[in-house]
């Protein structure tokens, strides 16, 4: 109730400036490298580009570009969650920028499934009743991953709105919104973890180090760090670069709650080992364990850098959030790429093209962030803000 | 204006909208699954097979697949392949040790196999595939492919713990390639290639119980003591005489992943055969029962549903009431 006295949220601004520098040229050129790379993927086949095969038919586009970059893009359901559902006022200008990230991320990863998929062209048939196999979890989560990037165009509409100056349909959808707010908590809920679930019918595919009935949790809690992660990240880089003053207290709050999932995370999947009994295998040396060990280090990073008196300062919350994002990439990539072992003879590390394809995604997200933020009201209108969002 | 109605109007669309998730209205956990009545399907025995590979030449021509090139250390060789692939279903792969001189035997010995589809009775590719591309036949049990619903999401290559499914990375317009236990040569009376032009019958084809008894059968005999093998398919006319085996004592693919199909006798262990060690357990029927736990016919998805919007509802008022809201915040 305390909460609802709060000021409302100020208003969001576009920060104008002239799009073209040189940064974004390199963005540009990386873009256009990675599109050049994906033509011959479509002409010639995946073969082509990538270092694919019946061993690993699952590469970096796969673990990096969907699983990744949709766990990245859960800042935006983190923060709704946070402003909207636990009512954290305080938090609402990190909404829009957070919105935008996750929407771009979710595009990405759909559009890097079309480069993966080997027939493309038939990709809408998880849409139809008729084609529908609902035992696989790749369905469900096709599906919720569609309904969800929707979902985050309608959360942005007030911006683009806004912008249009169409105040009445404004209204109109701000009424609804909050039916919008819940579907996009509930679809990537489900969906980060069945991330984790598709993992399961691999078997003993997947090293018993990660093998379990607990990956639906295990991807869930850190996603939600990669997502509280990515938001701070997202603004402390967007305040330096423009220099615009770093919302020290809001960031530093998101991530004690980054540092609560961290330390669940961790303590989760020791019970969970230790239940199944592979405690043991963490003492073995090989290259899986030693993984295991530097990801275990940058979830508890996070706990550690984020408490005592110390714990406010910026850099110690901008290292604890990169932590965080780096060992939930880590363990994605484990998980999916070395703990996947379908017997001798097979080996996979992504190609040339595979990388430069995946660097050409996230340098167009870096690209398309920055125009959206200098033409539409995403970011705070500056003036009177860290008043407003000052006392605790 | 917003009464009660706007709301239940917007959990109703939500409902809707979490509906297109992946739902399940089967029972829960779901339990193992059972050999089809009619279940069809192949018995290896590697003691028979003498290595000749007439199997993977009239695999090929049965499932009209191309030639495959293949570059050995001496020479290069056309329909030499050494392993399954897009474009080959079926291999005879080859053990051996020190001189490689005695059939069956571990030491200085040589020993066949033979790979293919195993046609799991509860498949993970089946389990995996999002648009029932891999069906599992209700009657015959064979696990077939229709390139027309598949996507090429290759989640059927990831998940077979036998690494069957295979697929054409070298083409813009791919396919999945697995055997289908030559069903389509079922409405001319005929049936698996592989087995119909084996010589020596160590690739036999039949109904699955005939089989299991069948390897009951060799398993019963005096190794080295002569005996009648069927050849081609079991009950038939056609049989070969040869020299009971010595076999180990396990049957690979009697238990692997809940039971398979295609089923495999051998003399020297099956390790040594790059035969994968799997648990009994299918991993489809985990990860589905999972699955089913969690959606529960979306009482749980739709309940969580209710609750943020209702939370998201109190907290997203419009901004002119500046007020607080009225207690109970029901209206």
């Amino acid at each position: 109730m305390s909460a609802a006295a709060e000021p409302r949220p100020d208003e969001a601004a576009p920060i104008g400036g002239r799009i073209w520098s040189p940064f974004i040229g390199v963005l540009a050129l990386l873009v256009g490298v990675a599109g050049a790379v994906i033509a011959v993927r479509f002409l010639r086949g995946l073969g082509a580009v990538t270092n694919l095969s019946d061993g690993y038919p699952w590469g970096l586009w796969i673990a990096y570009d969907d699983v990744i970059g949709s766990a990245l893009g859960a800042s935006g359901f983190t923060v709704a969650f946070v402003v909207y559902i636990l009512n954290r006022g305080q938090y609402h200008p990190m909404v829009r920028p957070a919105l935008l990230t996750a929407l771009f991320g979710y595009l990405l990863a759909g559009a890097s499934v079309v480069i993966d998929l080997g027939r493309y062209w038939d990709f809408w048939h998880v849409f139809l009743p008729r084609y529908a196999q609902w035992n696989s979890v790749l369905l469900g989560v096709s599906l919720c991953m569609t309904a969800y990037t929707l979902v985050l165009f309608l959360e942005l509409m007030p911006v683009v709105l806004e912008k249009l100056g169409w105040k009445r349909t404004r209204q109109k959808i701000d009424r609804l919104l909050f039916v919008v707010v819940a579907i996009g908590v509930v679809l990537p809920t489900i969906h980060q973890a069945s991330l984790g679930s598709m993992l399961l019918v691999f078997g003993p595919q997947i090293d018993p180090l990660y093998q379990t009935q607990l990956l639906p949790v295990l991807f869930l809690s850190s996603t939600m760090g990669m997502g509280l992660a990515a938001v701070v990240i997202e603004s402390s880089v967007t305040s330096l670069a423009l220099r615009r003053p770093v919302e020290r207290e809001l960031l530093t709050k998101l991530m004690k709650v980054g540092q609560v999932v961290a330390a669940a995370f961790v303590v989760a999947r020791f019970i969970d080992l230790a239940v199944r009994g592979q405690l043991g295998g963490l003492v073995v040396a090989r290259p899986l364990v030693l993984l295991f060990w530097i990801e275990t280090a940058l979830f508890a990073a996070p706990v550690v850098l984020l408490w005592g008196p110390a714990s406010h300062r910026p850099a110690r919350v901008f290292v604890a959030a990169m932590a965080m994002a780096v060992a939930g990439i880590l363990y994605r990539l484990d998980a999916y790429l070395v703990a996947y072992d379908t017997g001798a003879g097979w080996h996979y590390f992504p190609s040339l093209g595979e990388l430069v394809v995946t660097i050409g995604l996230i340098a167009f997200e870096i690209l398309a962030f920055i125009i959206a933020i200098r033409v539409l009201p995403v970011l705070p209108k500056l003036g009177g803000a860290r008043a407003a969002a000052g006392p605790a | 204006m917003l009464t009660r109605r706007t709301m239940l109007r917007g959990l109703a669309g939500g409902a809707g909208a979490v509906a297109a998730t992946p739902l399940c209205r089967e029972a829960q956990a779901r339990g193992a699954r059972h050999l089809p009545d009619g279940a069809l399907g192949l018995l290896f025995d590697g003691t028979l097979c003498i290595g000749c590979r007439a199997c993977m030449a009239a695999c090929k021509e049965a499932n009209d697949l191309p030639a495959e090139h293949t570059a050995l250390t001496i020479g290069n060789y056309w329909d030499a392949p050494l392993d399954i692939s897009g474009e080959t279903l079926n291999v005879i792969k080859c053990y051996r040790e020190g001189a490689g001189t005695k059939k069956d035997e571990v030491k200085d010995g040589f020993a066949f196999t033979k790979v293919s589809c195993m046609h799991c009775v509860d498949p993970s590719c089946v389990s995996a595939c999002p648009v029932s591309a891999m069906t599992k036949d209700q009657v015959t049990g064979v696990v077939k492919y229709n390139v027309d619903a598949c996507i090429g999401c290759r989640y059927c290559v990831a998940a077979c713990p036998f690494n069957v499914p295979r697929f054409t990375f070298d083409t813009p317009d791919p396919h999945i390639s697995k055997c289908q236990l030559c069903y389509h040569r079922a409405v001319d009376g005929k049936y698996a290639a592989c087995a119909e032009v084996c010589p020596t019958g160590a690739t036999l084809f039949g109904p699955v119980i005939d089989l299991k008894a069948e390897i009951a059968r060799r398993r019963a005999l005096t190794p080295g003591a002569e005996t009648t093998y069927p050849r081609g398919k079991i009950g038939g006319t056609d049989t070969y005489r040869g020299a009971a085996g010595r076999y180990v004592a396990r049957t690979y693919g009697e238990h692997e992943i809940g039971g398979t199909q295609v089923m495999h006798l051998s003399g020297v262990p099956f390790e040594l055969l790059n035969k994968p060690k799997l648990p009994s357990v299918a991993p489809a029927r985990i990860s589905e029962s999972l699955q089913h736990a969690i959606y529960n016919n979306l009482i749980a998805p739709l309940g969580f549903l209710g609750a943020l919007a209702l939370l998201a509802w109190r907290n997203m008022r419009p901004k002119r009431d500046a007020a607080p809201p009225p207690t109970g915040g029901g209206s």
